[in-house]
């Protein structure tokens, strides 16, 4: 209730905060936002913004490569900085002249193609890198090598959109490209890292070309889990030689709907049965 | 194609044609920039204005920014011209135009009736040369009344559709925040979910259960899934019980062709719809989302600026005799709008287009964690668009859309902008409202520590079911 001792209204349903993330039964100062719920909003939102701002320590990124002895190539998208990144997410697709460069005398040096080509991008998110990348290849790259796929040195991408890796896949004459991007952040996941995945990468490579994992994340879908499933989607993309729409993510991908969870639909004299 | 001319001191501007004019007269927006329409600078846009302003209004009926040969938009724009409604306004340019929309003659009355007169694009020229000032004042005379359940957009009203949306579509989830929101007296618009998945079995989960929250707990509102149009229609068919269509429309055929949609698909979804005869008061049945930029990131905007496109999307909406249609405006991010100014004069724009052209306008005031814009630029728009009527907004829990990945306004947020301005829900909803106990007789929260009776059984359950 309220008093003049405490102005807040607390809300008696905060039991089900335990079946949403949803900011739900936040109280109320008046018919306002309650200061504790207020400052908890304005940090979500600025560690999402400092996620979009924060720059790809790739520095950092090839040192960890370089440990697991993996080769990797340091790139850089068209778009100079993070302003032009944002308003400009066609430079943001295609390298500069200087990578392009490096990228021929790399691909010359490589001959032959390779299988796939793992493409690290920093995106929104180059949080999402730090904290995902590097686990996510730990759980997929052991597996790859010893199923004898033939795996590609690693760019890493400042300033990159997803798209950015057609032209890398398609130099590197790569059968299939795996991009491991930072994903737009959302206030409740700063760190999300999505992974994209085309066979048979070219420039001029649509939305509907590629596969896509959402959410990798500690919080989200785990680096086992996510690495299961790309390595599902990466056979059956060899196997199939396409990607995109006509290739479907595993069957236990249904959404769970139908009278799922504990209490399901419990506004619902029958939901509790 | 004319091209038009207008010097300031020695400089003579030249713009190509309509197309060209309107682009340039369009204050500055990012999209506009990335599209390479945008005046070259402020003078440029001046004189573009300027320009603009002496341009007769009739001048739109004959020269189309897109071709009519090409796009069924524009078809339907110039078809359906009600040359009689038009006729009081015939005579003036542009800029004649906005002194008479801020004139005392033109009152709601007279604008209702010229609505069907008008078309997007000289409602979209007008908007160029008013200051934020000038589109609150204008729409604020403007009224659009719809029904379905409830009755929406009467003065002094402002609506907010509950979105009650989860990652993945949990039913427990998705009932917690309709109850959140309802406890917070929101969902007079609709309770409209964005579902997670498009499967047809799973979109029909959720209509049954809205429909089954709806009608136990008598809730004088409408629901809707918002999935594609097609797989509506396949649901009506299946005996899904669906109350509203939704779709995402954009301002060119080509645009609508990457959303999946044509006007004739449109008609189709509606008349599936009004088969059901579902609604109580009302027969409206449609709900629209748009938003400026979504005709460019399609790469079919035809070299026409975003804020005319998005007017014409309202063309193509009122042919649908929609209950609710909303401009998403901050969603699409930073390469469109880039920060708070530029949302904040997008959504007003949005809504002034759209209600002189006699569309049910709510705003989805939003922004992206890429963008420029925080709580306080939202604030300033919800407050601006209460103030100039709006029919609704959204309403979630804490601003944050965890399926979504954005921020819109929250159930406190309405609460808020009714309070400050004197804005009460729709009327059926608002009795609802005060039968259970949530409102009291002034439209202020009174659950403290009991929940209304019907509620505190649903919780009740919960406790007896937990493990």
């Amino acid at each position: 209730m309220t008093d003049r001792a405490n102005p807040v209204v607390a809300n008696p349903w905060s039991s089900l905060r335990r079946f949403t993330d949803a900011r739900i039964a936040l109280g109320r100062a008046g018919s306002s936002l309650p200061t504790e719920a207020h400052l908890a909003f304005q940090l979500a939102h600025a560690q999402a913004r400092d996620a979009v701002h924060l720059p790809l320590d790739a520095d950092a990124v090839a040192a960890q490569l370089h440990a697991r002895g993996l080769e990797s190539v340091r790139l850089h998208s068209a778009a100079p900085d993070r302003l032009i990144y944002l308003k400009r997410p066609d430079l943001g697709r295609r390298l500069n002249d200087n990578s392009q460069a490096l990228l021929a005398d790399r691909a010359g040096a490589l001959g032959a193609g390779v299988d796939v080509v793992f493409v690290i991008a920093d995106g929104l998110s180059a949080r999402a890198i730090h904290e995902n990348a590097i686990p996510l290849l730990d759980c997929i790259l052991p597996e790859l090598s010893s199923a004898g796929w033939r795996v590609g040195p690693i760019p890493i991408v400042t300033q990159g959109r997803v798209a950015i890796g057609d032209e890398i896949g398609e130099r590197l004459k790569a059968e299939i490209l795996v991009v491991l991007i930072g994903e737009r952040p959302g206030l409740s996941s700063p760190d999300s890292l999505g992974v994209y995945l085309t066979h048979g990468p070219r420039v001029g490579k649509t939305d509907a070309d590629r596969n896509c994992l959402s959410n990798v994340r500690v919080a989200g879908l785990s680096h086992a889990t996510a690495a299961h499933k790309l390595r599902y989607l990466l056979e059956e993309s060899r196997r199939r030689a396409l990607s995109g729409v006509s290739l479907k993510e595993d069957a236990d991908e249904v959404p769970r709907v139908v009278g799922a969870g504990e209490a399901a639909n419990f506004l619902l004299p029958t939901g509790a049965a | 194609m004319s091209t038009y001319r207008h010097s300031i001191g020695g400089t003579t501007y030249r713009f190509e044609d309509l197309r060209d004019l309107m682009a340039k007269a369009s204050p500055a927006r990012s999209g506009d920039a990335l599209a390479g329409v945008i005046a070259a600078t402020d003078a440029e846009r001046v004189a573009a204005q300027s320009a603009l302003a002496d341009l007769p209004l009739r001048v739109f009926l004959t020269e189309a920014v897109v071709p009519y040969e090409d796009d069924e938009v524009t078809r339907l724009i110039i078809d359906d011209h009600d040359a009689a409604a038009f006729a009081p306004v015939a005579h003036l340019t542009v800029g004649d135009f906005r002194n008479w929309l801020l004139s005392e003659q033109a009152d709601t009355a007279v604008l209702s009736a010229m609505a069907s007169g008008l078309i997007p694009e000289m409602v979209a020229a007008v908007c160029k040369i008013m200051r934020v000032q000038d589109l609150v004042l204008v729409a604020r005379k403007c009224r659009v009344v719809t029904a379905f359940r409830n009755t929406l957009g009467l003065p002094g009203r402002m609506a907010t559709r509950l979105q009650p949306n989860h990652p993945t579509d949990d039913p427990t989830g998705i009932a917690a925040a309709i109850l959140d929101g309802l406890l917070y007296g929101n969902g007079d618009a609709v309770i409209g979910i964005n579902p997670a998945s498009d499967n047809p079995g799973a979109v029909t989960t959720l209509l049954r259960m809205l429909d089954d929250i709806i009608g136990h707990y008598r809730i004088p509102t409408q629901s809707c899934v918002l999935t594609h149009v097609t797989t509506q229609i396949q649901v009506i068919e299946q005996g899904a019980p669906l109350d509203l269509v939704f779709q995402s429309i954009a301002g060119t055929q080509g645009a609508n062709a990457s959303f999946g949609v044509t006007l004739d698909l449109l008609i189709e979804a509606r008349e599936a719809a009004l088969s059901l005869k579902r609604g109580t008061v009302g027969e409206h049945v449609m709900y629209f989302e748009t938003g400026q930029g979504s005709a460019l990131s399609a790469n079919a905007h035809l070299g026409v600026d975003q804020q005319t496109l998005e007017a014409r999307a309202y063309g193509l909406a009122r042919k649908l005799d929609p209950l609710l249609v909303n401009t998403v405006v901050g969603f699409i991010g930073p390469e469109y709008l880039f920060n708070g100014k530029q949302i904040i004069r997008a959504g007003l724009e949005d809504h002034f287009c759209g209600k002189l052209l006699g569309v049910p306008m709510g705003c989805d005031v939003c922004y992206t964690n890429h963008a420029e814009a925080d709580q306080d630029d939202m604030d300033v728009l919800l407050t601006l668009l209460g103030v100039a009527g709006c029919n609704y907004i959204m309403g979630i829990p804490g601003s944050d859309d965890i399926m979504l990945n954005y921020q819109t306004t929250s159930f406190h947020d309405a609460l808020y902008v009714r309070e400050v301005l004197g804005l009460r829900p729709a009327p059926e909803f608002e009795s609802w409202l005060g039968e259970m106990g949530i409102f009291d007789a002034a439209n202020r929260l009174i659950v403290s520590d009991r929940l209304p009776d019907p509620f505190h059984r649903a919780l009740s359950r919960l406790q007896q079911a937990a493990p």
